[in-house]
């Protein structure tokens, strides 16, 4: 399967503030008897986004101007818990296509990058900046691996695996290449298994 | 070059090195799948036309979905339409690519990461992956052990292979003697406390010292279990005679286990191997823990005073900040999860609960992790223990761990529970998860408040 290429994203942001925001809040688990990828958007962030009856909140992920928005910004160490891949998968139903936090847990970091979602860990003074003005258009450029800000916020590099980079800039995913390594993994295995 | 545990286990996987431009290529020695996280890897495979590489180093459970109730009749209350499909799903994706599948009739059918071990399908020195974040458990035998999303699912399905960068390494020494009543999940919650939910991002944990040195296998599946939640997505612990006897058998042990056991041993880490990370706590200082928010990092010792700080997670759980966190008024008590329903973990809950009863207002829902320990517990009459003092004992697999079955609690009510993650809406939408270890949730369900298991008449024996 491959995905849209990631080369350059300019979007207003959606600001998640909260330090620790584990994939359990991302989509609950109740929702993962499904067997296919599609359509969970409407899940996302659904014990936020509604009450007991089934009622949208007031939450700001239900107002019009979040579904704008292609880049989240999270608190601290986003993603952590489950290796649920539904998580990134409901982001991007949603319609986000990057999240930027200080911190990514790993497994959902791995999730993210497989499925042409790029997660970027930048430093704290530019994390702060973006906490402290949602809603700005913002620039993420994949190619030069930048993140620029407007009003004079600066522009902050952020690194990404050349891997992962190439990958999403082509749009390609990761199962061709690992099949074109067919021989030395039957090497491998006649030495090993 | 001095080698720790993890540099060895790596190396020998290592089928491409990886460079600046490329990840590694890593094998895998043994695939775990079970019904949540395989469907769109299995679908994936079809569509591109692809056959499973090595069905014989895969190895499938059912126990995410699965109903712990069996109807008069014998059928088994699913939760939905979906929950059952996607069981039979599983079960059918099995048969189709040959793979070894433990399902309803098979007498190993559990936890993934209960049943593994059991079988002695997890082995030292083994690199094994599954759909499922505490895959960290199985580093408890000296595995590198982790978890993985379903396109990795796919891919491992596929070529039986991962790309991946090599994760950094932290050690966690504890040493010295653990108090009476103190368990390793009390160890691990502590270890939580101090590193923080996120403080091993990025790295592999070793854990070492005479604390894990002391544990049976099952204590160091609890501590190794809990490494994700601390954001490492590996532990290890290295294999010793413990680890060795533990395969005595195992019906799928190597048939020659001192020649295995001559290997497993040279694991070891070398002799002032260093680490990215080091971190010590000292066991004797370790108290029995119990979590107070909503993430597995705010843990505190039981008898300590709720500290300040996240006024979010404590307006979550109504627990005030400067009050004593003995003595909350509980509504749950489950026994349970990858983490704490091995036979080890129900014959301290029988101790503790012999001839007493679960407090009227108290629910005790008992799920062991497989159909052994079922049988086991039962061979020893513990169910029946677990039953006179009011205690429900269900048939296996996660339950209310993850509630994806329907085991689930009801807005507001608070679950002493001996799983892993104490996030918002993990038991229920609006329950409330305090974790504790199985000798803290037997006292509490006795006491229908939180309670030292220490202070009960068995609590330290």
């Amino acid at each position: 399967m491959s995905f849209a290429p990631f080369k350059t994203l300019t979007s207003k942001t959606l600001v998640l503030g909260a330090e620790n925001i584990d994939t359990d809040q991302i989509i609950p688990a109740r929702f993962l008897t499904t067997t296919n990828r599609k359509g969970l958007g409407k899940l996302a962030f659904n014990d936020w986004r509604y009450g007991d009856d089934n009622s949208e909140t007031d939450h700001i992920l239900n107002t019009s101007a979040a579904k704008q928005c292609q880049i989240l910004v999270a608190g601290h160490n986003f993603g952590c818990g489950s290796s649920r891949e539904h998580a990134p998968w409901a982001l991007m139903d949603y319609g986000f296509r990057a999240v930027i936090s200080s911190e990514i847990a790993d497994i959902f970091h791995a999730n993210a990058l497989k499925n042409g979602f790029l997660p970027i860990v930048i430093e704290a003074a530019a994390h702060q900046w973006l906490l402290d003005h949602p809603g700005e258009e913002i620039v993420i450029d994949l190619e030069a691996c930048e993140v620029r800000l407007p009003k004079n916020g600066g522009t902050y590099s952020f690194k990404v695996d050349p891997f992962s980079r190439h990958c999403l800039l082509q749009g390609q995913d990761e199962m061709d290449y690992l099949l074109e390594q067919d021989e030395v993994i039957t090497e491998y295995e006649a030495r090993n298994v | 070059m001095t080698r720790s545990l993890f540099d060895k286990v790596w190396d020998a996987h290592v089928v491409r090195a990886e460079t600046r431009e490329r990840p590694a290529t890593l094998y895998i020695d043994l695939h775990l799948i079970h019904e949540v996280t395989t469907p769109q890897a299995f679908s994936l495979l079809k569509e591109r036309g692809l056959k499973v590489h090595r069905p014989d180093l895969t190895l499938a459970t059912i126990d995410h979905s699965t109903p712990t109730k069996i109807n008069e009749d014998g059928t088994r209350p699913f939760v939905s339409e979906q929950a059952q499909k996607q069981v039979e799903l599983l079960l059918a994706n099995a048969e189709e690519h040959g793979i070894q599948a433990h399902g309803w009739d098979s007498p190993y059918r559990g936890i993934i990461h209960v049943m593994g071990p059991e079988l002695g399908a997890t082995q030292p020195g083994m690199t094994i992956v599954c759909g499922d974040s505490h895959t960290a458990t199985h580093g408890a035998f000296g595995a590198l052990a982790f978890g993985i999303g379903t396109t990795q699912v796919g891919h491992v399905l596929a070529t039986q292979s991962l790309l991946m960068r090599k994760p950094k390494s932290m050690c966690v020494h504890v040493d010295g003697e653990l108090a009476d009543g103190v368990s390793a999940k009390d160890v691990i919650l502590a270890i939580i406390a101090k590193i923080g939910v996120g403080g091993g991002t990025g790295h592999v944990i070793e854990y070492r010292g005479s604390c894990f040195e002391n544990m049976n296998m099952s204590e160091r599946m609890t501590v190794c279990n809990m490494s994700i939640e601390a954001g490492a997505r590996a532990g290890m612990i290295a294999p010793d005679a413990t680890t060795v006897a533990y395969f005595e058998n195992k019906p799928m042990a190597p048939k020659h286990l001192s020649a295995a056991a001559e290997q497993w041993l040279s694991l070891a880490s070398d002799p002032d191997c260093s680490y990215d990370k080091e971190v010590r706590l000292n066991a004797a200082d370790i108290k029995p823990m119990v979590t107070y928010g909503t993430h597995p990092g705010m843990a505190m010792p039981i008898d300590g005073i709720i500290p300040d700080g996240d006024e979010k997670a404590l307006a979550y759980m109504d627990m005030q900040a400067g009050a004593k966190i003995a003595g909350t008024k509980i509504d749950t008590v489950f026994i349970g999860s990858c983490t704490n329903s091995r036979i080890e973990d129900f014959r301290i809950a029988a101790h503790i609960l012999k001839d007493q009863s679960v407090a009227k207002s108290v629910t005790a829902i008992f799920v062991p992790g497989s159909e052994q320990v079922k049988a086991e517990a039962e061979a020893e009459g513990l169910h029946e223990i677990f039953m006179a003092a009011g205690a429900q004992w269900r048939e296996p697999g996660c339950s209310m761990c993850i509630g994806m079955n329907g085991d689930i609690g009801k807005p507001g009510d608070l679950i002493i529970s001996t799983s892993n993650r104490n996030f918002e809406g993990r038991q229920g939408p609006g329950v409330r998860t305090v974790l504790a270890s199985p000798a803290t949730a037997a006292a509490c369900a006795i006491a229908g408040v939180i309670t030292d298991a220490r202070v009960t008449p068995r609590g330290l024996s």
